[in-house]
């Protein structure tokens, strides 16, 4: 074989590995979504978003699941993305170069990839512990640990964006820069922070592992946030591994609402940041 | 000529320490948590640390009728099932962001890179049921057989698969990692592909140099410390992953030769015993796993972080 061939040969050969890496992505994806979809809605009924989880064998849904998942998710939102902007806030406008801000943001970094159980385990330990038990409120704790790096990062990306012509116009008007950021800089950036908090709802509301120690699981209807709460991830978890076929169904089905929940969370944020991205490109 | 208002301006000034002071301590909150993450899993595992020494992560035996911990078995677990995950998430991903980069048509570029971010959206509860109900089967009837026939003879190797076809294994949950870390590996090499100079390629193709010859001779070198950051950070959370392993791990606290055997990592068995253990020891020696665990993946993903931020400041200073 020529030089010339052999070397076409190996480019052909690396490209149609490459086509095979793909097509193997997407069909895991495809797989995944499939078979979601498929036992996801046999499990689906209308009983699955009005009654109780059941006992083994029983008649039941995930309502009271759901619930907790939807209020754990809001209460860990509100807690944790007020200090992630803040922090973000600070990272783009305050102290933007100091030596600190360079050590925040590398911990910010490592904290958005941390292990969650990690996250959980302190939660456990510095809370449960003293408690003496497991709450809902304590699980909501654990979430916000885990929104505030994704909050940070995007709040300060996202004021990093905003033209620095629109804050030297504000202070030019003898403007504090509290007073630009609340009423320039935020507006500004609005979509962008938006994007982030809904990038923080994803990841928060399909967390099982820091669940475990903290917010534990309920059989039943809960709103008292000082006592354990069911949730969605936790009752997939211990209904997957269950050998009941109405537990395992209806898992099956939690895991079909988490998915959809979080893609169509996902999809916005993408989209949003997309219609951003074009209006500033339009604007200049 | 405006009128100064003194009182609003000494107002103003209070909002402004006010706000500033608000964000810097929001700021430092993130520095605490995780020195708080530190010194609250040291003084949980401070127990069991002081009581079994050094042997904690030396010794095989987890047994919580006699009160005698060690983690070797779970170190070991965790380490398997990510490097098997790497062997085969790094070539993978390495060839979905080549094929992004270099040879998707423009029309199926987004949607295609799109598809492959929302698998990283999927949370990992999903990706272990969807392991235990749908590829566990798959591997036990099909894959696992074949390689106990084909590969189990070799010596050397073979003792890697050897033993019956459990389905749920070390294998198995190193494949649901590597399904779960391809698209953190794919995105971020592609991203960092983005960043080399097209006139660099071009010089490349200009020479007549294939495409591939353009990838390994010119972008590959250029972006190493990326791809390197990249691998890192999925191995960050291959380490890390909980839910998706312990649903098909099979949670048992021995070290088997063979890779089909069941087993358990740092954080499935935090997951599995963790709310049923009784006793001050048995707490702490989980506790202690935990720590283990921080302790590795927090080396692993500072490295990453630091290597990927190199390379952002050198793109900076390229533009």
């Amino acid at each position: 074989m020529s030089r010339r061939a052999r070397r076409k040969l190996k480019n052909a050969v690396f490209l149609f590995l490459s086509m095979v890496a793909t097509t193997t992505g997407l069909v895991c994806l495809a797989a995944i979504l499939w078979t979601l979809l498929s036992r996801g809605i046999a499990g689906m009924s209308a009983s699955v978003f009005t009654q109780m989880t059941p006992p083994p064998g029983g008649e039941g849904g995930l309502l009271n699941a759901i619930y907790g998942s939807a209020v754990m998710t809001v209460l860990g939102i509100l807690i944790g993305s007020p200090i992630g902007v803040l922090a973000g806030t600070h990272l783009a406008e305050y102290g933007r170069n100091s030596r600190l801000s360079v050590a925040i943001r590398f911990i910010n970094d490592v904290l958005l990839s941390a292990p969650s159980i990690i996250i959980g385990l302190f939660i456990y330990q510095i809370v449960v512990v003293r408690l003496g038990h497991f709450s809902a409120i304590v699980g909501a704790l654990a979430l916000a640990v885990l929104a505030i790096p994704v909050t940070l990062r995007t709040t300060e990306d996202m004021l990093n964006l905003v033209p620095p012509g629109m804050k030297d116009s504000s202070a030019a008007l003898g403007a504090y820069p509290w007073r630009t950021i609340v009423s320039v800089l935020y507006p500004a950036a609005r979509s962008g922070i938006v994007t982030g908090l809904l990038l923080a709802i994803a990841r928060i509301s399909g967390e099982t592992a820091p669940l475990l120690f903290t917010a534990l699981n309920n059989q039943f209807w809960s709103t008292d946030l000082n006592a354990p709460m069911a949730n969605l991830p936790m009752v997939i978890f211990q209904f997957a591994l269950s050998p009941y076929k109405n537990w395992q169904d209806l898992a099956w089905a939690g895991a079909l609402i988490i998915t959809v929940t979080i893609l169509v969370l996902s999809i916005s944020a993408r989209v949003l940041l997309a219609l951003l991205q074009t209006d500033r490109g339009g604007a200049r | 000529m405006a009128i100064i208002d003194s009182r609003h301006a000494a107002k103003q000034l209070i909002l402004e320490r006010i706000f500033r002071s608000a964000t810097l301590s929001a700021a430092i909150l993130v520095l605490l948590i995780l020195g708080g993450v530190a010194i609250s899993l040291l003084h949980g595992a401070w127990p069991a640390l002081s009581h079994f020494g050094f042997s904690f992560v030396t010794r095989e035996i987890w047994n919580p009728v006699t009160d005698e911990f060690g983690a070797l078995a779970a170190i070991y677990g965790t380490v398997v099932t990510s490097a098997i995950a790497m062997l085969l998430a790094v070539p993978a991903g390495f060839g979905i962001a080549l094929f992004l980069t270099e040879l998707c048509p423009p029309l199926l570029k987004r949607p295609i890179g799109v598809a492959v971010e929302l698998l990283a959206a999927v949370p990992s509860i999903i990706f272990g049921i969807w392991g235990l109900f749908v590829l566990a089967p798959v591997l036990q009837r099909h894959v696992q057989p074949w390689l106990i026939h084909h590969v189990g003879p070799v010596p050397g190797l073979g003792h890697l698969f050897k033993g019956p076809p459990f389905g749920i294994g070390v294998l198995t949950a190193g494949v649901v990692l590597a399904i779960m870390v391809l698209p953190f590996i794919a995105a971020t090499m592609r991203d960092v592909f983005d960043t080399v100079p097209a006139m660099l390629k071009e010089s490349g193709y200009g020479l007549g140099a294939t495409t591939w010859e353009v990838i390994w001779n010119v972008v590959v070198p250029h972006s190493r410390v990326g791809i390197v950051g990249g691998m890192m950070l999925g191995l960050g959370r291959a380490l890390g992953e909980t839910m998706a392993v312990t649903f098909v791990i099979g949670n048992a606290h021995r070290i088997s030769s063979s890779i089909l055997a069941p087993g358990t990592t740092i954080s499935s068995s935090i997951a599995n015993e963790f709310t049923e253990a009784v006793g001050a020891l048995y707490t702490s020696s989980l506790i202690a796993l935990g720590l283990l665990l921080f302790l590795i993946t927090f080396t692993v993903i500072a490295a990453a972080q630091a290597m990927l931020h190199r390379l952002e400041r050198r793109a900076g200073v390229a533009i």
